[in-house]
């Protein structure tokens, strides 16, 4: 079997702060290989959008790689200089961020940036850099390509801005893109026209990406593995449908619970009670004791260790949701 | 029979950017500006009976929340009467109209924007009962204390301020707030937007428990469709200032009868673990400033014909209790060709 693209490997993101060292990521293990998708989901302060980080080797003080390993087709990337790590971000690893501008700089123009992300990566003419930005703005959708290239972004929509974003992302063709939430902030229509372009893009390069939510229904749709992500750790990954369809994890289980769907209109949501706990206060055994209905003294006492199930799936849980209960669900 | 708690006549919404003193100049020498008007919510009618939950949903500027400032009160309509229990809110007088206003309450989408961040959660919640009378000062701690209770909040966390909240807790403090004037009405402006899906399915759960123990009838104004199915008795669907759908929530989710409900539908992700093509609306929702002449939604329709550029269609009953403004459920009948095409649809 081919390598995988992304490899990362038991990798520990923690911060210091002045209640001690927090881990944020503790002991994350996912592989991404060419053409495919892999959804990451989790809640707010899950770790999700700080694997992102680590990935793109974008960890900035008080944070820190405490150990593990990232790499990009067998090549380790932890532990390289800032000046190595510039030469691949953006070239071989790209990211989408929610708010589009948080990328674009307002002041400058879309092919002034654009141009400017070509060039530094690889010394080509301006006009043949520009070509290829005209280029990718087409392919993501933008009406008159070359009109908008001279347009600032505050004159763009949100969606058009965040498909300025993907272009822009794209134009080195990257190897492998982490999208941090990137429609969050839009309507449905236009979430719908970008996750199209953005599976076609994705389908024609090869690219593998890594799809950060916190939308089940998103990544239902677009990934082909989904990793479940709750207080730093994954607890359940697997194909989606699998995942989806039978959940193991009793996190999982409510996180699907919690969707709003047309079946159980009326009735009540399968919440989860509680909240996820503060990094400084997790609590022992299995960060989801607190709030899970399975839970017992095993679970409060020892983190439960990766369990490999049938179907390609990984859980992390002393008392697996039995099969027909989580179809019930 | 007793009249419907909230009924919206004609209502319209307009802003009005005046010129400034330049372009009065400009005009002097025959530029001819003119004022810019948005019509942010243009001619609606709706209904609403005691105990119902209506959904408005709808893309981003297609006029929702201004329609759910209009009908709590915030903002009063350019044009057409709101009415509550029978009666003209905009010629009531003082002491009648404090009451309406007190009825029909609003809790908003960011509890951080709209909870005083310097003041504690007891006068947050406090204040207004008291100031309007519905309770003693002395007795304020205890009622705020019940209310925390209703809403799930811990009542010895009173003396604390928003931001020692988490998100969840914050909407509940926003709940909260709203209940103690015993509203009759609760306007809810994308209030579960910025929740993580279990935080909003308890605050969902929340709201449906509340619904039963104090007999509230909800507006619920939203982008989420799959929130706004799951909580709705009727879904109104607005584009551009029109309400182009009305139905009751099943059957609109069921069998969508407006292009443009349709569309939005098939873009709703849903929890189905299938490899999907997500199809897509053409286009993005007019400025508007400047909508499309008939109606609004022509230009991304893929059933639009002549008369929809030129005819603006009413919202005309198709089915009892069902609304739909598009010129095709008149025509379609008269054009066989359609039926094959999207007949199923279109019968409904």
């Amino acid at each position: 079997m081919a390598i995988p693209v992304l490899d990362v490997d038991n990798l520990v993101v923690s911060f210091g702060t002045r209640e001690g060292e927090l881990t944020a990521v503790n002991g994350v293990t996912f592989q991404v290989h060419a053409g495919e998708v892999l959804g990451l989901v989790g809640e707010s302060g899950s770790g999700k959008s700080v694997t992102g980080l680590a990935v793109m080797g974008l960890i900035d003080a008080p944070g820190r790689i405490a150990s593990g390993s990232i790499k990009l087709l067998g090549e380790e990337l932890v532990g390289r200089s800032e000046r190595e790590l510039r030469a691949i971000r953006g070239k071989r690893i790209a990211m989408i961020f929610q708010d589009p501008m948080t990328t674009l700089n307002p002041v400058l123009r879309i092919d002034t940036q654009m141009i400017e992300a070509i060039r530094a990566h690889e010394s080509v003419s301006e006009k043949a850099a520009r070509d290829r930005a005209r280029q990718a703005l087409a392919q993501v959708g933008i009406p008159s390509p070359e009109e908008r290239l001279n347009a600032y972004p505050h004159q763009f929509s949100g969606g058009m801005r965040q498909r300025v974003a993907i272009a822009t992302a794209l134009l080195n063709r990257p190897a492998v893109l982490v999208a941090d939430e990137p429609t969050t902030a839009l309507d449905v229509t236009i979430q719908a026209q970008i996750l199209a372009e953005v599976q076609t893009l994705a389908a024609d390069h090869g690219t593998a990406m890594v799809w950060i939510t916190h939308d089940l229904s998103v990544v239902a749709g677009l990934a082909d593995r989904i990793a479940v992500m709750y207080s730093g750790r994954i607890v359940e990954t697997g194909p989606v449908e699998g995942v989806l369809d039978a959940p193991i994890h009793p996190y999982t289980n409510g996180l699907i619970g919690s969707v709003p769907s047309r079946n159980r209109r009326g009735v009540p949501l399968a919440q989860i009670p509680g909240m996820a706990p503060s990094l400084a206060r997790v609590p022992p055994g299995c960060p989801f004791n607190p709030r899970c209905a399975r839970a017992t003294a095993t679970c409060r006492a020892d983190m439960p260790g990766p369990t490999l199930y049938e179907g390609d799936r990984m859980a992390r849980c002393h008392h697996p949701v039995p099969a027909p209960e989580s179809a019930a669900a | 029979m007793t009249p419907p708690i909230l009924t919206l006549e004609t209502v319209s919404k307009r802003f009005v950017k005046p010129l400034d003193a330049a372009e009065k100049v400009a005009n002097l020498f025959g530029a001819g500006l003119r004022a810019q008007v948005v019509r942010a919510v243009d001619d609606v009618n709706l209904t609403i009976a005691e105990g119902e939950v209506v959904g408005l949903v709808g893309e981003s500027g297609c006029g929702k929340s201004t329609l759910g400032r209009v009908i709590s009160g915030i903002m009063d309509p350019s044009e057409g009467r709101v009415l509550y229990r029978g009666a003209d809110v905009a010629r009531m007088g003082g002491k009648e109209r404090r009451a309406t206003d007190l009825a029909v309450q609003m809790i908003f989408q960011d509890p951080m924007a709209s909870l005083n961040p310097r003041l504690r959660v007891i006068d947050i919640i406090g204040e207004a009962p008291v100031v309007h009378g519905l309770v003693e000062a002395r007795d304020k701690e205890a009622y705020v204390a019940e209310i925390m209770g209703r809403v799930g909040l811990d009542a010895s966390t009173r003396p604390r301020y928003p931001h020692q909240f988490s998100g969840g807790q914050r909407a509940r403090i926003g709940i909260a707030r709203a209940l103690a004037v015993k509203p009759q009405v609760l306007v809810c402006d994308e209030s579960t937007a910025a929740l993580d899906v279990s935080i909003q399915a308890q605050v969902l759960n929340l709201f449906m428990k509340l619904r039963h123990e104090l007999n509230l009838t909800y507006v619920f104004v939203s982008h989420d469709l799959g929130v706004v199915e799951h909580i709705s008795d009727r879904v109104a669907v607005m584009y551009l200032g029109r309400i182009v759908e009305l139905s009751p929530t099943d059957e609109l989710f069921r069998a969508p009868n407006h292009p443009y409900t349709q569309a939005l539908l098939d873009e709703v992700p849903r929890l189905v673990a299938k490899k999907r093509k997500f199809s897509s609306l053409k286009g993005e929702i007019p400025s508007p400033l400047d909508p499309p002449s008939g109606c609004h939604f022509h230009p991304r329709c893929p059933h639009a014909f002549a008369r929809c550029k030129v005819d603006r269609p009413a919202l005309k009953e198709i089915a009892p209790g069902r609304f739909s403004a598009c010129h095709l459920n008149e025509e379609a009948p008269a054009r066989p060709g359609r039926a094959t095409a999207d007949g199923a649809v279109l019968a409904s």
